[in-house]
C-alpha cells in the first residue's frame, strides 16, 4: 500500500518537470529586473527599512507563478535580477541589453527611469515598476515603456475621491522641499480642482537636515510639529506630500488642530498593503510570505505584476516571441488579474496600467478607490489619473 | 438479530429529520448554520474550525465534510448531531473539494500549494498529490466519476484529471480567475466560471474545446462588478444558475441554448449555490450581507432570505 502511494506521488511529481508532452524543449522567455537604489538617508521609521530583496522577492514569486503555468504551456521563464546605483545603472542596463533580454522591469526614480528608457530605445520593452512621475505618462512618455506603478495623479485622485465621499473637502496641504514632494503637491492641487476639494492653506516643510532618529529626536519633533501647523485656516484634514520622508510620519497626533493626516502618512494611497485580504489576496500574501519570510511591499507587488503581465501574454498567445508578447500587451485584448477584484488593462494613450488604489492605514485597508459614486463612460478606473482627453502624451506621433 | 439491526438502521435512515437540511459554512464566524429546508428556520449554529469554506456531504448523508482552511485539514461531522467525527488530511489551505460520486475519494484544492490532494474518506489516508496550476480552486467531477476538473485561478486553466491514474490529461485555458467547474448531469457539457473575466466557458468534455462563452450584462451594474463564482445546473439540464458575486445577482441561463434569460437580485457578494434534493429551491450564500437567499427554481423568484453567520461561503443540502 505504502509503495503504491509512493508510486502515485512519484508519478505526480514527474509532471512537475519542465519538460511536458506538449513541447519537448520548452520555449524560454527571459526578463530582467533592474533595481536602482537611492543612496539617500534611511527612512524615518525603522519599520520601513528596505530589505535587500525588495522587489526581487516579488519578481521571484511571479517567475514561480509563470513557470507553474509554463509547465502546461511548454514555457520556461527566466528572470535576472540586478541591483545598481544611479551611477552604475546605465552600465547594468547595457549588460542586460547585450544579453538580448527583451523585457526589463525598471525600479528607479523618475529621472533614472526616463534615462534608462531612452538608453533602451527599441531594443527592449521597459516596464516601470517604481517611478510615479506624471511627466513619464505625459510629455515625457515613451513608446517602449509601460507603467505598472501607479502615477502620482492616480494616487492623489484615489485619496481625493475618498475624502469627497467623507465630506472632508477643506485641506491644509503641507509639502516637502524636494522635487518629488513638489511633484506630489502638484498632483494634489490638480486632483483638488478635478473633484472640487479646496486647499485652504498650503505650507512647505523645508528639509534643513537635522537630528531625526537620534535619541532626542522625538523631543524636537514633539515641540516642532504643533508649532509648524498652528494658525492655519479652518481645515478638515492635513494632506502631506513628503515622498522624501522628512516630516509627514511625525504629524499624526502632533498637529496644532485635532485633524486627521493623509497623503504620505496617516491614510496613504498604495498599490498594495500586506493586510489586504479581499479578492483572493490572502492566498497571495501567504504564498509571498512563505517565499520571502517577510510581508509584501508595494515594490514587490509592482515587480510581481510586471512579470505576471509578461507571463499572462505568453499564456494567452502561446508564444515566447518578444514582439508577439509586446504587441499583445499593448492590444485592447490584453488583461491580467492582480488580486484587485477586476481585470487590469493598459491605457492606450500613455501605457499606464489601470488599477484600483488601496487607501491604507498602518494596519488595514480602509477603502479602495475608485469610489463607487465616480462613474466613467469607458472604465471607472479612468476616474483615477490622467484621462485620454487630458493627456500630454503623444505616443502615436512620429517623432 | 443482525437482520433486525439492519432494519432498524434503515428505519432510522429513512426518518425525515436529516432530509432537506441545509448546511452553510460561515468563513468569518468559524461555524456552520443549519437550516430546516421545509420551514427555512435556523435549527442551530455549530463550531466548524478555522475559516470554514468548501462544504459537501456523502451520498448516503452520513458524513458532512468541511474545508477548515486555516486549520489545514478537512473536518468531518455527523450531519444529524453536528458532532465532529474525525478529520482528514488535506494539504495546506484547503478551499474547495469534490467528492467522487461513489462517496470516495475526496479531491481537494490546496490554494497555497498548487496541488490537488486526493484523500480516501474510509481509511483517512492521503492517496496522491497532483501538481496543478497556480492557486487551484474550483473542483468538479464528471457524472461517471472518471474525470475530476480543477480550475487554477492565476494559471487560468481547467485541468482535466483522470481519477484512475491521477494524471492530468488536458488543460483548457479559460478567462481570468476560474472559480468553479460544474458538469451537466448527462456529462455532455462542462461549465467553468471566470470571476475576473466575467464569463462562463462552456466546454465540450469529449474534445476539451470551449464551444461558447456566456457573458453577462445587467442594467445599472458596472461590468467590473459582474464576477461569476458558484454555478449549478438542474439535473434535467434545462437551467443553469450562476452566482455573480458583487453584482448581487444570480443569473438564470437556459442550459439548452446557454443564453441568459433572467437575473435574480439576492444578497450581497453572492458566492456559492446548492439545490434542495427535489431541485425545487436553490440556496445562495451572500458573503457581505451575512444571509442566505432562497430561490424558487420553477418560478425564477427569490422567496426568502435568512440571516446566518458571518461571511457565509459554502452551502450543501442533505440528500433525501
Amino acid at each position: 500500500m505504502f509503495k503504491g502511494i509512493m508510486g502515485l506521488l512519484a508519478g505526480a511529481m514527474a509532471l512537475a518537470q519542465p519538460v511536458h508532452g506538449q513541447s519537448p524543449e520548452p520555449v524560454v522567455i527571459r526578463a530582467a529586473v533592474l533595481r536602482v537604489d537611492d543612496p539617500g538617508l534611511p527612512p524615518i521609521s525603522r519599520l520601513e527599512l528596505p530589505p535587500d530583496d525588495l522587489g526581487f522577492a516579488g519578481a521571484q514569486l511571479a517567475t514561480d507563478d509563470n513557470d507553474t503555468t509554463g509547465r502546461f504551456m511548454g514555457q520556461d521563464f527566466q528572470t535576472v535580477t540586478v541591483a545598481a546605483t544611479p551611477d552604475t545603472a546605465a552600465d547594468s542596463m547595457r549588460d542586460l541589453l547585450d544579453q538580448d533580454i527583451r523585457f526589463i522591469v525598471v525600479m528607479a526614480d523618475d529621472d533614472v527611469t526616463l534615462a534608462l528608457a531612452d538608453q533602451v530605445g527599441d531594443r527592449a520593452m521597459v516596464i516601470n515598476a517604481m517611478a510615479r512621475g506624471d511627466n513619464l505618462r505625459g510629455a515625457d512618455c515613451r513608446m517602449n515603456t509601460i507603467h505598472v506603478a501607479p502615477s502620482r495623479a492616480m494616487l492623489a485622485d484615489a485619496l481625493t475621491q475618498f475624502l469627497m465621499w467623507k465630506n472632508w473637502p477643506r485641506w491644509m496641504l503641507i509639502h516637502g522641499s524636494h522635487p518629488q514632494d513638489q511633484a506630489m503637491a502638484e498632483a494634489y492641487r490638480r486632483s483638488a480642482a478635478k473633484f472640487g476639494a479646496d486647499i485652504v492653506e498650503e505650507r512647505e516643510f523645508e528639509d534643513t537636515g537635522g537630528a531625526r532618529r537620534t535619541d532626542s529626536g522625538h523631543v524636537q519633533v514633539q515641540a516642532q510639529m504643533p508649532v509648524f501647523t498652528q494658525r492655519a485656516e479652518d481645515h478638515d484634514i492635513v494632506i502631506t506630500a513628503d515622498e522624501a520622508d522628512v516630516f509627514a510620519v511625525y504629524l499624526p497626533y502632533l498637529t496644532w488642530d485635532p485633524r486627521p493626516v493623509a497623503g504620505s502618512a496617516g491614510l496613504v494611497s498604495r498599490s498594495w498593503h500586506p493586510a489586504m485580504e479581499a479578492w483572493g489576496a490572502t492566498q497571495f500574501q501567504n504564498r509571498f510570505e512563505a517565499l520571502a519570510n517577510r510581508r509584501m511591499r508595494e515594490a514587490d507587488y509592482q515587480a510581481w505584476l510586471s512579470l505576471r503581465i509578461i507571463g499572462e501574454a505568453a499564456t494567452r498567445t502561446n508564444s515566447g516571441d518578444p514582439d508577439t508578447l509586446r504587441d499583445f500587451i499593448l492590444s485592447p485584448e490584453f488583461d491580467v488579474a492582480g488580486f484587485k477584484g477586476q481585470a487590469l488593462t493598459v491605457r492606450d494613450w500613455d501605457h499606464q496600467v489601470r488599477q484600483p488604489i488601496l487607501l491604507t492605514t498602518g494596519d488595514l485597508t480602509t477603502s479602495v478607490s475608485p469610489q463607487e459614486q465616480y462613474l466613467h463612460q469607458t472604465s471607472q478606473l479612468d476616474t483615477l489619473g490622467v484621462d485620454r482627453a487630458e493627456t500630454e502624451c503623444r505616443l502615436g506621433d512620429p517623432s | 438479530m443482525k437482520h433486525l439491526l439492519a432494519t432498524a438502521a434503515l428505519i432510522c435512515a429513512a426518518q425525515p429529520a436529516l432530509a432537506n437540511r441545509v448546511f452553510v459554512t460561515n468563513e468569518r464566524s468559524n461555524d456552520i448554520t443549519v437550516l430546516d429546508g421545509e420551514s427555512f428556520e435556523v435549527i442551530g449554529t455549530y463550531p466548524a474550525g478555522n475559516r470554514p469554506r468548501g462544504i459537501t456531504i456523502s451520498p448516503d448523508g452520513t458524513e458532512l465534510y468541511v474545508c477548515a482552511s486555516d486549520d489545514d485539514l478537512v473536518r468531518v461531522f455527523d450531519p444529524q448531531t453536528m458532532e465532529e467525527l474525525h478529520t482528514l488530511p488535506s494539504g495546506p489551505d484547503p478551499e474547495l473539494f469534490v467528492l467522487h460520486p461513489s462517496g470516495n475519494p475526496l479531491f481537494i484544492a490546496n490554494e497555497d500549494d498548487n496541488i490537488v490532494t486526493v484523500v480516501d474518506t474510509k481509511t483517512h489516508q492521503m492517496l496522491a498529490e497532483i501538481p496543478v496550476g497556480v492557486e487551484p480552486e474550483g473542483m468538479g467531477v464528471s457524472p461517471d466519476g472518471s474525470v475530476v476538473i480543477n480550475t487554477s485561478e492565476t494559471t487560468n486553466m481547467a485541468h482535466f484529471i483522470d481519477t484512475e491514474t491521477y494524471k492530468i490529461t488536458a488543460n483548457v485555458l479559460v478567462d481570468s480567475r476560474p472559480r468553479f467547474a460544474q458538469y451537466t448531469a448527462d456529462g455532455s457539457k462542462l461549465y467553468v466560471t471566470s470571476e475576473i473575466g466575467g464569463t462562463v466557458s462552456v466546454i465540450d468534455p469529449s474534445t476539451q474545446q470551449i464551444t461558447k462563452k456566456i457573458t453577462f450584462d445587467i442594467n445599472g451594474v458596472l461590468p467590473e462588478a459582474i464576477q461569476p463564482v458558484g454555478a449549478r445546473v438542474t439535473s434535467d439540464g434545462s437551467k443553469l444558475f450562476v452566482a455573480l458575486g458583487p453584482a448581487n445577482r444570480v443569473a438564470v441561463i437556459d442550459a439548452a441554448t446557454d443564453e441568459v434569460t433572467d437575473y435574480l437580485l439576492v444578497g450581497q457578494r453572492v458566492w456559492q449555490l446548492a439545490f434542495s434534493p427535489d431541485e425545487k429551491y436553490l440556496y445562495t450564500t451572500n458573503g457581505n450581507s451575512n444571509d442566505v437567499s432562497i430561490i424558487d427554481v420553477a418560478a425564477n423568484e427569490v422567496v426568502r432570505s435568512v440571516p446566518v453567520g458571518q461571511q457565509p461561503w459554502g452551502v450543501v443540502v442533505a440528500p433525501d
